[in-house]
């Protein structure tokens, strides 16, 4: 246990040192430059361009600009190119906002993945199973930003209900419980918009999963012995198809992280997402990388903390 | 009186695998249904290509702008309404559906080519190559893959082959695993060792005897990439970084729409609706397709 938690951890170093030169080179490599307003302005000298250069290391050869970049965002130094703010404090203040957003995703997905998945399976075949998988491919297929419009102008215009950020406007001032309330509220409608794809996906997994288990000697059993239906479905097949749940947590988290770009940017949701789309609107190459980084370093950690968890359920897999 | 009675035509006792699939897939009313959806979309999509190729155009030009008639709702002379210049909704919705399959199509192409390549050898050959490629593999599948793309084609510049490219260079990874699993299986078997034995290449061994055996699984995978590409450049047409305007695509429709969102509905609806059915067509074409292909009744 202890020595693959070590030699996943070495791994990730490895996949992380892969991953920051991708997206450096990604960056860098292409056409354009991190300051269109200033190369071709005529009113900034020279001089002040060459500063600027120099003082993001944009004049050094490129393998020395990702030296300068890694060395930076370790030691703290890292700023951005747009506002001169150290990245870190920049991606950290982002941070709180866009894990309690794909946490609530997830544990959404997970949940209701679970009430449909074992619903179809329960009914594999018949109807009911065909329109939980047309559902189910329904909401894949569903495109975030524009179902996020037709719930905000249905909400918006008939219910006049505040759906942007992360609080209602001079909320502060009630009560704490109406701030509470509030914050939940501007939670949980991106989060189950955001959800609506892995919600699906999860599904169509545990009923595939859950149809293989109940063909499984210990349920015609469990059946046999005169068990409610109930208990053998929730109790023995879902325990035992459990798989692909877990394997959600870490298959989820890129998918949700992808779909928290846009849906932070519909509802001014001020995530990660966003700063990533704002940063790419800026060019803002050191903001970039360090997000890109930051942000393959949680899907690892989720990857990890699946297999860990796949292991402590499931004594059948051995970590080794 | 005779008690032989006729007996029952077995169909698989006359059936090859491939026309058990083919019928079985064709029973499935959704499959069907699916199937005639994206034919209509392929097409509208092809018509108006031919007709605008010609230099005529229906119902209007999508680019011919008239500010007396903005954002009007849907009517008898336009059907889905106009948009905030003018112009005709449908029409533009028709040259958008080209793009959008183009895309799904030409991405899956780019992604099934760099998949099969990168499997194939790392499935073949295994060993340190196995590894080297399946680790890219993986650091490959934990960069969030919207981010990516949006990154990559905001920097390349939005054109429809950036965007094609870029979603294809992305989107292989899948394939690739698959690819790679079917191969390590079907390298053990007798035929293969046979051809090992009997000298022939690798080259020959790959495509002659392993990929034919591999295609099926490997194609329905790939496929699934289409409809994941249409609602990818939708997404990225919508924050601004998919095709340019005033070349219409149905996500461009919905981000152009966006500042009319409480007085132009239509200009919201219709284009995601088409998305919406477009992308869930092929989801459940697909799925008819492993139904059929399973081996269990």
């Amino acid at each position: 246990m202890t020595s693959f938690i070590i030699r996943r951890l070495a791994l990730s170093v490895v996949l992380l040192f892969i991953i920051s030169i991708i997206s450096f080179f990604i960056v860098t490599l292409t056409p354009g430059s991190p300051y269109p307003w200033g190369e071709l302005n005529p009113k900034i000298s020279p001089e002040v361009k060459a500063t600027f250069r120099k003082k993001f290391h944009l004049d050094q050869p490129l393998p020395t600009q990702y030296a300068f970049i890694m060395r930076d965002l370790f030691t703290g130094n890292l700023r951005s190119i747009k506002d001169d703010r150290p990245v870190m404090s920049r991606i950290l203040e982002r941070l709180p906002a866009t894990l309690s957003l794909n946490f609530t995703a997830i544990l959404i997905s997970l949940s209701f993945g679970t009430l449909l998945g074992v619903y179809a399976a329960r009914h594999a075949g018949h109807w009911q199973d065909m329109a939980s998988s047309f559902f189910a491919f329904l909401f894949i297929a569903l495109p975030g930003f524009w179902i996020s419009y037709i719930v905000a102008i249905v909400l918006v215009k008939n219910f006049g209900v505040p759906i942007l950020g992360t609080q209602s406007y001079g909320i502060a001032f009630s009560n704490e419980l109406a701030v509470i309330l509030d914050r939940i509220w501007h939670l949980l409608l991106p989060a189950s918009i955001l959800a609506l794809g892995g919600f699906a996906a999860q599904s169509r997994y545990l009923r595939a999963t859950m149809i293989e288990t109940m063909r499984e000697g210990y349920i015609r059993t469990a059946h046999a012995k005169g068990l409610s239906e109930e208990v053998v479905l929730y109790k023995h097949a879902l325990r035992n198809s459990i798989r692909p749940l877990i394997a959600g947590i870490g298959m989820l988290l890129p998918a949700m992280i992808s779909g928290s770009v846009v849906i932070e940017t519909i509802f001014a949701y001020p995530g990660m997402g966003r700063l990533g789309y704002e940063a790419v609107l800026e060019r803002d190459y050191p903001t970039l990388v360090a997000l890109n980084f930051v942000l393959a370093a949680l899907i690892l950690l989720g990857n990890l903390i699946s297999d860990l968890l796949y292991a402590a359920v499931d004594p059948r897999v051995r970590l080794e | 009186m005779s008690t032989i009675t006729a007996k029952p035509f077995r169909a698989s006792e006359t059936e090859t695998p491939g026309t058990r699939i083919w019928r079985r897939f064709w029973a499935q009313p959704i499959a069907l249904i699916s199937v005639i959806v994206i034919l209509f979309f392929a097409i509208t999509a092809g018509g108006t290509a031919i007709l605008s190729a010609t230099g005529h155009h229906w119902p209007c030009d999508p680019n011919t702008t008239n500010l007396e008639q903005k954002l009007l709702p849907p009517s008898p002379q336009h059907w889905l309404g106009t948009d905030n210049l003018g112009r005709d909704v449908l029409s533009r919705m028709l040259h958008g559906a080209g793009i959008s399959l183009t895309v799904g199509f030409i991405a899956v192409a780019v992604s099934l080519g760099i998949g099969l390549v990168i499997g194939a050898i790392a499935g073949y050959f295994g060993g340190l190559t196995d590894q080297i490629l399946m680790r890219s593999v993986d650091a490959l599948l934990c960069f969030p893959t919207f981010f990516l793309i949006l990154t990559a084609v905001a920097i390349l510049g939005p054109s429809l082959i950036n965007i094609v490219v870029v979603i294809g260079l992305v989107s292989w990874t899948g394939t690739a695993r698959l690819v790679r699993g079917e191969f390590l299986t079907l390298r053990e078997t007798e035929y293969v060792k046979g051809a090992r034995v009997l000298g022939q290449r690798h080259w020959e061994i790959i495509t002659r005897h392993i990929l034919p055996n591999a295609a099926a699984p490997i194609l329905v995978t790939a496929v699934l990439g289409i409809p994941d590409a249409i609602l990818t450049e939708a997404g990225l047409s919508f924050l601004g970084f998919g095709v340019q305007p005033p070349q219409a695509t149905w996500g461009n429709i919905i981000a152009e729409g966006k500042s009319y969102l409480l007085d132009a509905w239509w200009l919201n609806l219709f284009p995601g609706l088409a998305i919406l059915l477009a992308a869930l067509s092929f989801y459940l074409a697909i799925n008819a397709l492993q139904e059929a292909a399973e081996n269990r009744s």
